[in-house]
């Protein structure tokens, strides 16, 4: 890779949720949603050749709003849940729902890619996470390693966990909880571990990052202001069951053990900008 | 004839003339030799050799009148006359002595005579004598044989009285407890008995001597084992039992446990004092004081005694040995006393105890040369001068860090009482009290370090004082630790309790921030300098320079202040993210004035400007920015602006303001938000609205906007613009901020219709 040429893919749009095609295992492919205000937006379906170093897209359109976070079933290539943002007349909100890619988007989009944006295909609606009672989502996280039934969805301050039925067509709420504490607390994004069968969260709300145990729906754990700023995004070691890595507007990244809270592990500075970090790629430790 | 009638009055001349003759006659010759003959050849003299009365008489002829021969004849005549008369009276003197002279000699050959004839009477008395002497001895011979063997044998009969007497004697001695006489007298027997043990007497005496003197052993056994009597008498004992025989061996064992017993005695003492010594309240002097009196002076009695008594016949090892585990006892229990003296109020009195702990061991050192014990004594004093300089280092950490929380509570104080940021106009003189605060401290603690030199103190010429206590200790481990401390628990305020909410108040940090740059600048190279000349240290091994001190001072100021930037700017951008995300942007009215929260922006900008101004220099601006800036601003918010903005908020082409700012963004400098800051408050300010602005931004770009939101934005962006380029280094960092704040508002609008910078200007004057 280091002697290949970085390849470059640009979007028309601006563009804040990414994602990896979890249930993919033989190509390497993301997933990106798009932001905009006044065009419909998009999904764009990025495939790596890392063979011969190029990228291959399809464009799926995703009329309900702008992304602001994507997730893919790990279950199912074709299923993915959306945060987006609807408009209606005097509110935005944003809703979250599960979407099943049409079935052809793969063929038509290799025959002629440049026709695809020219007439891209539309994501078939498998139900919506119903949450007008709870408020905007953040994010939804999908069951790690599971089978593509459970998700999670972040919504103010509550933590929501869903139960898919039916082909995932029926989503029920089959347990919550919900963040108490001064002022409007606001969870801003959060990671399923992959570790414990299952059974942790994290989440990150401001400058605190919080675990919850999902069988009690209770919180185990609390890093008060792990960074200086917002915390923007966190991720657990697929490899080390508790350790747990955090980016922050404070331009750190840093890497905790949960069982030791009190200090992270490690803290690195390098950076002099702000963290704009979506997705921490899993291959650090 | 002429000499011999020369009458008495011309004596000299005449006596002259025969002292010339004895002379001439003698073979000497004398300096006026020649004159007396030139006088003695004139014939006219009429006393000289060569007188001739012919020459003389025709001269007197010649020359006199005949008055004066007349004269002369008569004065000649009377000398004639008594010339004769004095030749008479000698002869007449000399014809008696003459006389009288015969009549002696005569007299000695008649008394000559008798005395030859008393000395043969003389010798035949003497022949008589010897004869009778002769017949005497040979008579006296056999008696004095006799008597001559009758005093041998009286000698002999005393003795044997003495054998005789002696176990009765041995008896009442025993009796008497007159041990020293018994064995004395037992010693002098001794080797007789064992001579004549054959004969039965003898063998009886020598028998019942034994037992006595067995007896007598198990006295002085008894009593030594005993134990309650003086060193003294317990040496003397031992003394006896050694002239009794006694296997030295075993006494000098058994006289070594019993030292051992009344010294750990000794050592108990010390040890109920150590006990007691919470309760009681005794100072480490006295307990010193004690321990040298009762354990080391008795342990150098017993090694003098022991001295006395076995080292001709024992090694020393036996000794050393004692000496070793009885001095590692006392050691530990004075380590542990040394230890409990955790005060560092007086250090005076630590060091006076050692001093005499120390000294009193020379005494051993002089009693047993190659001992361990003093250089064991030494390396206490040692570890406890180490101990010392310890708590004295951790005395001076919580000082600082009780100023430090003093300084914490100045800080707060005002600010309750008045209620506002700028009220803090002590922060100058809190830094200089804090700083003078620390500076006293260390050199009162220098000072008491300082005391373990002192020229009076037996040890402190040991090597280890000389040297390594002076640049290892003092330099390295107080002075140098002291400062690292510093800059250390500087950066602890930056790492934990920066993340941590802020607990630490900015002020402070900026404070120390201040502190740590004077350290680098002046107070560092002050104190070592101060402390290298106070202990004269002579580097041996490295030391820190005071370079790398520096170095890590100024870091921590570096740190300190760039985490003062960072709290201020989260304080900042705490009330922008709220603003920005509490607000339903979409469905605001048409703005009226400028938001609150835009103003207490800008009013905590100004006093975090205040409050860094008292503390740290200006700084430079770039040059563009000086009295024209007004101007330039103008120029900005009306032309610039429009020029800028005017495309993005068309809806028409939004590829075409995406393009517009990205090359905007590829020309203009990148912006490095948590860079670091230099030490100026200009640096300070751009730092911290930098940060404050771009959350600001990350914020706008996570919300929608209705049409008035956006106008909202620009009326607040145009404040800020208007208030806070006089704070930074750069105005045109906070133009485009702004700039990119506006721009991504528009870009986050449902409905981008900008308001007029004329009506934006009239809401901003209006304030």
């Amino acid at each position: 890779m280091e002697d290949d040429a970085p390849v470059i893919y640009g979007l028309e749009f601006q563009a804040r949720a990414l994602t990896a095609q979890t249930a993919e295992t033989d190509a390497i492919r993301f997933l990106v949603g798009t932001q905009s205000l006044k065009f419909d937006n998009q999904i764009h379906i990025i495939d790596f050749d890392d063979e011969n170093n190029m990228i291959n897209k399809s464009v799926l359109l995703h009329d309900a709003g702008e992304i602001w976070h994507i997730s893919g079933s790990p279950a199912e290539k074709a299923v993915l849940t959306t945060c987006y943002s609807k408009t209606s007349e005097s509110r935005v909100l944003t809703c979250a729902a599960v979407w099943r890619m049409p079935p052809e988007w793969e063929s038509g989009s290799h025959e002629s890619p440049d026709d695809s944006s020219n007439n891209p295909q539309t994501l078939e609606l498998l139900c919506h996470l119903d949450n007008t009672t709870h408020g905007s989502v953040a994010c939804v996280l999908w069951e790690p390693m599971g089978d593509g039934k459970r998700v999670i969805s972040l919504a103010e301050n509550h933590v929501l966990l869903w139960d898919l039925q039916e082909s995932s067509t029926k989503a029920t709420i089959s347990s919550s909880a919900t963040l108490e504490g001064k002022g409007q607390l606001k969870f801003t994004a959060g990671k399923w571990s992959p570790h414990h069968n299952s059974t942790q969260l994290a989440t990150a709300n401001d400058t605190a990052i919080r675990g919850w145990d999902l069988r009690s729906m209770s919180q185990i754990y609390c890093i008060e202001s792990a960074h200086g700023q917002l915390v923007r995004d966190l991720d657990f070691n697929p490899n080390k069951q508790y350790y747990l890595a955090s980016c922050g507007d404070d331009c750190k990244v840093k890497f905790w053990d949960v069982r030791h809270i009190n200090e992270p592990v490690k803290c690195l500075e390098e950076h002099s900008h702000c963290l704009q970090c979506h997705m921490i790629l899993q291959k650090s430790f | 004839m002429s000499s011999a009638t020369t009458p008495p009055d011309s004596d000299p001349t005449g006596r002259r003339r025969v002292h010339s003759m004895l002379k001439l006659y003698y073979g000497l010759n004398e300096e006026g030799t020649a004159a007396e003959q030139a006088e003695s050849l004139d014939p006219c003299d009429i006393n000289g050799p060569h007188f001739d009365p012919e020459v003389y008489l025709n001269k007197l002829r010649k020359e006199c009148s005949l008055g004066e021969l007349m004269d002369h004849e008569s004065c000649m005549v009377k000398q004639i006359r008594s010339l004769d008369s004095d030749m008479q009276t000698l002869v007449y003197e000399n014809y008696n002595k003459f006389i009288s002279a015969t009549d002696t000699i005569r007299k000695m050959k008649n008394d000559f005579k008798k005395m030859e004839d008393e000395m043969d009477c003389l010798s035949a008395n003497m022949a008589a004598i010897t004869e009778f002497s002769a017949r005497i001895s040979g008579t006296l011979q056999d008696q004095h044989a006799q008597i001559t063997k009758l005093s041998g044998v009286h000698t002999l009969l005393r003795k044997l009285q003495f054998l005789f007497e002696l176990p009765a004697r041995l008896n009442k001695c025993l009796e008497l407890q007159a041990y020293a006489q018994a064995v004395s007298a037992h010693r002098r027997a001794r080797c007789v008995l064992q001579q004549y043990s054959h004969m039965p007497s003898f063998r009886g005496i020598q028998d019942d001597c034994h037992v006595i003197m067995e007896q007598l052993a198990q006295q002085l056994r008894q009593k030594f084992r005993d134990g309650g009597s003086s060193a003294k008498d317990l040496s003397e004992c031992v003394e006896l039992l050694l002239q009794l025989d006694e296997p030295a061996e075993e006494l000098c064992d058994k006289f070594l446990s019993h030292a051992q017993s009344r010294l750990e005695a000794d050592l108990q003492g010390l040890e109920v004092e150590l006990k007691d010594s919470a309760v009681t309240d005794t100072d480490i002097l006295e307990f010193i004081d004690r321990g040298c009196n009762e354990f080391v002076s008795s342990l150098c009695l017993v090694i003098a005694s022991y001295q006395e008594l076995f080292i001709n016949q024992m090694a020393n090892g036996k000794l050393h040995v004692f000496v070793d585990t009885l001095a590692a006892r006392y050691f530990s229990l004075v380590e542990q006393r040394i230890q409990e003296e955790k005060g560092v109020g007086d250090n005076s009195l630590l060091v006076r105890a050692l001093d005499r702990f120390h000294r009193r061991l020379q005494a051993i050192t002089k009693l047993l040369p190659g001992s361990a014990v003093p250089s064991h004594g030494t390396e206490i004093v040692v570890r406890a001068a180490r101990e010392r300089i310890k708590q004295y280092l951790s005395a001076l950490q919580t000082f600082y860090h009780d100023s430090l929380t003093d300084v914490r509570q100045a800080l707060a104080a005002p600010r309750l009482a008045v209620g506002g940021a700028n009220a803090t106009p002590s922060l100058p003189e809190l830094l200089t009290s804090l700083s003078n605060f620390i500076l006293n401290q260390l050199k009162s603690v220098l000072a008491s370090v300082h005391l373990f030199t002192a020229k009076d103190i037996t040890f402190s010429n040991k090597p280890y004082f000389k040297g390594e206590f002076c640049s290892q200790g003092v330099r390295e481990g107080l002075v140098v630790s002291f400062i690292k401390f510093i800059c250390q628990s500087s950066r602890q305020y930056c790492e934990s309790a920066g993340d941590r909410g802020g607990s630490t108040p900015p002020a402070l940090l900026l404070l120390l921030s201040r502190l740590c740059l004077d350290y680098e600048t002046s107070t560092i190279s002050y104190i070592l300098t101060l402390t290298d000349e106070q202990f004269l240290v002579q580097h041996h091994t490295p030391v820190t320079p005071v370079t790398a001190l520096c170095a890590e001072a100024r870091e921590a100021a570096q740190k300190l202040l760039n985490h003062y930037v960072k709290v201020q700017g989260l304080i900042i951008s705490q009330m922008l993210r709220k603003s920005v995300e509490t607000r339903d942007w979409v469905n605001t009215i048409e703005p009226r004035n400028v938001r609150a929260v835009m103003k207490r922006v800008v009013e905590d900008t100004t006093s975090i400007d205040v409050q860094v101004g008292l503390l740290y220099e200006e700084g430079v601006r770039k040059a563009h920015s000086s009295d024209s800036s007004k101007r330039t601003f103008s120029v900005y918010s009306s032309s610039r602006q429009q020029i800028r903005y005017a495309p993005s908020y068309t809806p028409s082409a939004p590829m075409d303001t995406n393009l517009l700012s990205n090359i905007h963004k590829l020309f203009s400098e990148r912006i490095d938000i948590f860079s670091p800051v230099e030490f100026n408050k200009v640096s300070v300010l751009t730092g911290i609205i930098k940060i404050s602005l771009k959350t600001f931004l990350e914020c706008v770009r996570l919300r929608t906007f209705g049409r008035y939101g956006l106008q909202q934005i620009q009326v607040d962006c145009h404040y800020l613009q208007m208030y806070l380029w006089r704070f930074v280094s750069d105005e045109n960092l906070v133009h485009f901020l702004l700039d990119e704040i506006v721009g991504s508002a528009a870009h986050r609008c449902l409905d981008p219709s900008p308001m007029e910078q004329s009506v934006i200007e009239v809401i901003c004057e209006r304030g």
